[in-house]
């Protein structure tokens, strides 16, 4: 793949970020450096993950590629144009489904169109198309209650898609389903975001799932958090998580392992033994 | 489902079933109760008197132009008081600045008695409806208003972000999310405000004029008719109920998106 800045979906060039620190000691001058000196880039059609300790302000650089936060060192780039407000280009996905408890599954897919201004004809094609692949077909007119925590998910799957982004930023989607739902969750994402040909950064705490789907890995440190390391994932099948897992567990163990040596996994813990 | 439906609707059954038996001594207890304890018809008079009375007062009285009177003052009031308490509620919920200047001011009025300002609203206002409908729209106004308030103010910001990043304008923020997801603590505020706004007509009623329950209430104590202000107590509460009743129907077709558990039967 040609590696040229005019490739890029979404750039972070030497991204920082402060907060006040005024809960703990109510002084305004004191700052809480959450990243620093980020440079990182997602390529068109990519799908990079974002892993490191908690707390090392993976979410802040995702807010900040949202328009949601303005970095205080730096700039975000997506699709050549600098983030300064929040802007369509990125799609969002939390933990959180944030699905409205008021809205019919079909409604709440159409969400985001509906605030653009999107016709209701187009509307309803759309959503129709994204909820039949995101395997929601049958349960458009439920309400989000009535659906189990995976169903939900691929609801919010299914409404980031539909505003058409350029890059999805994903946080940690998964983290609060069970483990087969997960797997079942990681195969569909991965399948859709092969299909639509859509770019992806997402963050995990999971090293398995970040390996398992994804073209690069970005480890971070500690906070104040920046990248430490890149890790190419040379293994075939991304769009198919399952059968890399599968076929390839020998390799994909190599690379957990590695980001296990990189994130001190061990240390900690034998640290926590003594 | 059908087969964890049917033991449920037993259990109801027989809660049902208990609930008449409270009744049935209730009334058994009041008819026959002070007649046993020597307790004089003008202190607590017997389920039956007051019964005939009821029958009687329909006539006499013209009892259900004052039902009727009492009715249209708690519905007004009721109405006026819950969108006032709605729009202030939202005003002060978006905008944390105009809660920080009015909140003292606020809770003054919020602990003020509302009631006690009844007589004053009838030097204003004479022995017309007004005086009622306007201690109603007090006593009701505030539930509503600090239930809105802490709606509005408890919506998930994340769920406020999301509609950020699809480019919402704050009208929509407002208008798709703020204004529905605060819906389910406005409607327990007008289940509230729906059994308050009767307390604030009857004080209204009982203070200055002629008509409606609460002078009904009145004229029977200053006339010895104890008998004639349990009917006027019996139909207040009625009058409460059906505007209760009226609150809960309205929830159940505007929260219907809710799953089932998260109604409550009182």
């Amino acid at each position: 793949m040609l590696d040229s800045p005019n490739n890029y979906r979404i750039e972070y060039r030497g991204v920082g970020k402060q907060f006040a620190n005024t809960q703990t000691t109510g002084n305004q001058d004191e700052f809480i450096i959450a990243v620093r000196k980020v440079d990182l880039a997602v390529r068109d059609g990519e799908v990079v993950s974002l892993i490191g300790p908690s707390g090392c302000g993976k979410s802040t650089l995702l807010n900040m590629g949202s328009g949601l936060y303005q970095p205080s060192a730096g700039e975000v780039y997506v699709d050549q144009e600098k983030v300064d407000r929040p802007n369509a280009h990125v799609g969002f996905m939390l933990q959180k489904d944030l699905l409205l408890a008021w809205r019919t599954i079909r409604k709440n897919v159409e969400f985001g169109l509906e605030i653009q201004g999107v016709p209701a004809k187009i509307r309803n094609e759309r959503s129709s198309e994204l909820l039949e692949k995101c395997r929601l077909s049958g349960f458009e007119e439920h309400y989000p209650h009535q659906l189990s925590g995976g169903m939900r998910q691929r609801a919010a799957l299914a409404r980031t898609l539909a505003a058409d982004p350029s890059v999805l930023l994903l946080d940690e989607p998964f983290s609060a389903l069970d483990a087969q739902t997960k797997m079942i969750l990681q195969q569909d994402l991965a399948e859709t975001l092969a299909a639509e040909k859509k770019t992806a950064l997402f963050i995990t705490h999971d090293l398995a799932e970040s390996v398992a789907l994804s073209d690069r890995v970005f480890v971070m440190s500690q906070r104040p958090g920046t990248i430490i390391e890149e890790i190419d994932i040379d293994l075939p099948l991304r769009e198919n998580p399952m059968a890399r897992r599968h076929d390839l567990q020998k390799e994909v163990g190599d690379y957990v392992s590695r980001l296990m040596e990189l994130l001190h996994v061990g240390e900690l813990a034998s640290e926590v033994e003594i | 489902m059908s087969d964890t439906a049917k033991p449920k609707l037993n259990g109801n059954q027989g809660s049902i079933g208990a609930s008449i038996a409270v009744a049935v001594v209730f009334l058994v207890g009041w008819e026959w109760g002070p007649g046993f304890f020597n307790i004089p018809p003008y202190i607590i008079p017997s389920a039956s008197s007051v019964y005939f009375e009821f029958i009687d007062a329909i006539e006499r009285e013209n009892l259900f132009v004052h039902t009727g009177i009492t009715l249209l003052e708690t519905i007004a009031g009721f109405i006026i008081g819950s969108l006032m308490g709605m729009i202030i509620g939202y005003i002060l919920g978006i905008s944390p600045k105009a809660e920080f200047v009015f909140s003292p001011y606020i809770l003054a009025l919020q602990i003020a008695p509302k009631v006690a300002f009844a007589p004053l609203f009838v030097v204003w206002f004479g022995f017309t409806v007004y005086p009622k409908i306007l201690v109603a729209v007090l006593i009701v106004f505030f539930p509503i208003m600090v239930n809105v308030l802490g709606a509005v103010r408890r919506v998930d910001p994340d769920m406020v972000n999301l509609a950020r990043t699809f480019n919402a304008t704050r009208w929509q923020i407002f208008k798709m999310i703020e204004f529905r997801d605060a819906m389910p603590p406005l409607f327990s505020g007008l289940r509230i405000g729906a059994t308050l706004a009767i307390i604030g007509v009857a004080v209204g009623e009982m203070v200055g004029g002629s008509q409606g329950l609460g002078a009904v209430l009145i004229f029977g104590g200053g006339s010895g008719n104890t008998a004639l202000t349990f009917v006027a107590i019996i139909m207040l509460t009625f009058v409460g109920i059906l505007a209760y009743i009226a609150v809960v129907l309205v929830e159940k077709r505007v929260l219907h998106y809710l799953p089932r558990s998260e109604f409550n039967s009182i």
